[in-house]
């Protein structure tokens, strides 16, 4: 099993202001949510797991090495990251081509690398789209092409900076269906977002960051009964929560389904 | 303040055999609040950029029908005009960006700059909105240095100190945290209520319920409803549209509740508590713990 200790890891841009400040955690084989408010250093930090920072102080290991005397090209072959803006990743005319650059490049052979990424676009629903130019395609989708540019590249871990910027219910759920089948498959999955409703459909474990540091970290249920701790954040509980929150019941629901169950078997019916 | 009326509108775009926009009419009040839901393709960013020009004049692409912004016809009008009335916001952040500044707040000062403000209005107008949107701590800092969802503040910022009357927003919460997305919403429903138009793309379909006063459908560049929250999310043909309803809606259609007094099913928090509630105490007595 792919693990990722994180211990005592401090970081800044600029001497005034620091960013993460003495993180440590340890990211094993549970699909994991990264949330928090707006500049809490989300982003920065996968980009810290991946190598396309370094701490200034503290260390990352990943299997138990130190990721400081791995090249960023080394990690590339171990943790995929799916930037927030897919502009900042697409740079070829054709999809295809687009998708097979990372496979290629951590080493495999062409065919192999065609294989992987065939697979990982029909993953996200493009297929018919091999021979298309990435930029006459719409943001959702080319998030779906940075996405499967990622998948292709087979990594132990696999992290997404927001992948449901952007996209619809439809895009929604076909991205959850790629977060359990990654799963599935063994891989580590970690996840920043700002949709709740998706975090708790999707994630076994949730990390709040606030300012820095590590607010909450625990089951995904058990985080999103801390509303005060989530205030404090810049979140809120998912949709349904909310609800049973304002309903001042004890039991508390995240999805719209279990609510419902446990609403009908209480017989509660509108007169 | 203007009245936006489509007339017909049409629209492909070069190289596409498919029209993006099909036939579309509709008018829209000053100081309406409009959201726009559909699934991923069916016109609404298009749309959005039609408000403002974008369509046709800088994609060029087949065009018909009007849009008109008060009695301005945007097609035939000239950017530095249309800019004056209609301001957007752009799905991707970083499009916005001018690339030209080098702090926030001279970004923002962008806009400001070639309407010819005074200095004084200028100065006024950007502490204004960049202390609405919570990054008046980051005006010094340069724009590409933002993260992602502060440089999403900043764009819906630069459009705000504008003061136009009519507010185009392609889906600009995309990236801000929950609470950041909730004063966003508030934010602009004070617009409104001060009567600038609004009109907003959005995926998050609990607070187009709340915020709206009514709601575009799109779907395959057709407009397929316009009409009050509680109406187009009580219709059961929402999936054949690749959109679902606020969590809200979901769960009274799965109870069967509905408002009696609208005959619709409710779409907001509030709205589904009392109902709920209501029939929680009256059919449970002893059954509170």
């Amino acid at each position: 099993m792919t693990r990722i200790e994180v211990q005592e890891m401090h970081f800044s841009y600029t001497e005034q202001e620091p960013i993460l400040k003495g993180i440590n955690i340890t990211l094993d084989e549970r699909s994991t949510a990264i949330i928090g408010q707006n500049g809490a250093g989300k982003t920065t930090f996968v980009k810290l797991l991946k190598g396309l920072l370094r701490p200034m102080q503290g260390k990352i290991l990943f299997d138990g090495k130190d990721i400081a005397c791995m090249t960023v090209a080394q990690i590339a072959k171990h943790i995929g990251l799916v930037f927030q803006n897919p502009n900042d990743q697409i740079f070829k005319n054709n999809i295809l081509d687009e998708v097979m650059f990372g496979p290629i490049n951590i080493g495999m052979d062409e065919q192999e690398a065609k294989r992987h990424s065939q697979n990982a676009l029909a993953m996200v629903g493009l297929s018919d789209c091999e021979d298309k130019n990435p930029y006459d395609m719409g943001l959702s989708e080319r998030k779906l092409i940075a996405i499967a540019s990622v998948l292709a590249m087979d990594t132990d871990v696999v992290i997404f900076d927001e992948p449901t910027i952007a996209q619809d219910y439809r895009g929604i759920e076909k991205i959850k269906k790629i977060i359990r089948t990654l799963k599935a498959e063994g891989k580590m999955v970690l996840t920043i977002t700002h949709d709740m409703d998706f975090v708790a459909d999707c994630f076994e474990r949730t990390i709040v960051f606030a300012k820095g540091k590590i607010l909450l970290d625990g089951q995904t249920d058990k985080v999103f009964s801390k509303k005060e701790e989530l205030s404090q954040a810049y979140l809120e509980p998912p949709h349904v929560t909310q609800l049973c929150n304002s309903l001042g019941y004890d039991k508390v629901f995240l999805r719209v389904e279990d609510f419902v169950s446990y609403v009908k078997s209480k017989g509660i019916e509108n007169k | 303040m203007a009245k936006i009326v489509a007339e017909h509108l049409k629209y492909k775009y070069p190289l596409s055999e498919k029209l993006a926009l099909y036939d579309i009419s509709f008018t829209i009040e000053p100081g309406e609040f409009i959201g726009i839901i559909g699934e991923n393709n069916a016109g609404k960013s298009t749309l959005c950029q039609a408000m403002v020009g974008i369509v046709p004049n800088f994609y060029k692409g087949a065009y018909g029908g009007k849009v008109l912004i008060g009695d301005m016809e945007i097609a035939k009008s000239n950017i530095s005009d249309i800019c004056k009335k209609v301001g957007i916001v752009f799905q991707n952040p970083f499009n916005q960006v001018t690339g030209c500044k080098l702090t926030v707040y001279e970004e923002v000062a962008f806009g400001l700059e070639n309407m010819g403000l005074p200095r004084s209005e200028m100065i006024d107008r950007i502490d204004y909105s960049l202390k609405l949107l919570d990054i008046y701590k980051y005006k010094d800092r340069n724009p590409f240095d933002l993260s992602g969802g502060q440089m999403q503040r900043m764009a819906i910022a630069s459009i705000i100190a504008m003061r136009p009357e009519v507010i185009i927003l392609d889906e600009p919460t995309s990236q801000l945290d929950p609470q950041g997305s909730e004063e966003v919403f508030r934010a602009v429903q004070n617009l409104s209520r001060e009567g600038i138009t609004i009109i907003m793309v959005e995926h998050k379909m609990e607070k187009i319920a709340e915020y709206s006063d009514r709601v575009m459908l799109l779907h395959e560049g057709k407009l397929i409803a316009f009409e009050t929250p509680e109406k187009i999310f009580s219709r059961d043909d929402l999936d054949c549209y690749g959109v679902t309803a606020p969590a809200y809606t979901r769960i009274c259609k799965s109870l069967g509740i509905k408002n009696k007094k609208t005959g619709f099913y409710p779409v907001t928090l509030e709205e589904t508590k009392s109902l709920i509630g209501f029939s929680e105490k009256e059919r449970c007595p002893y059954d509170q713990n």
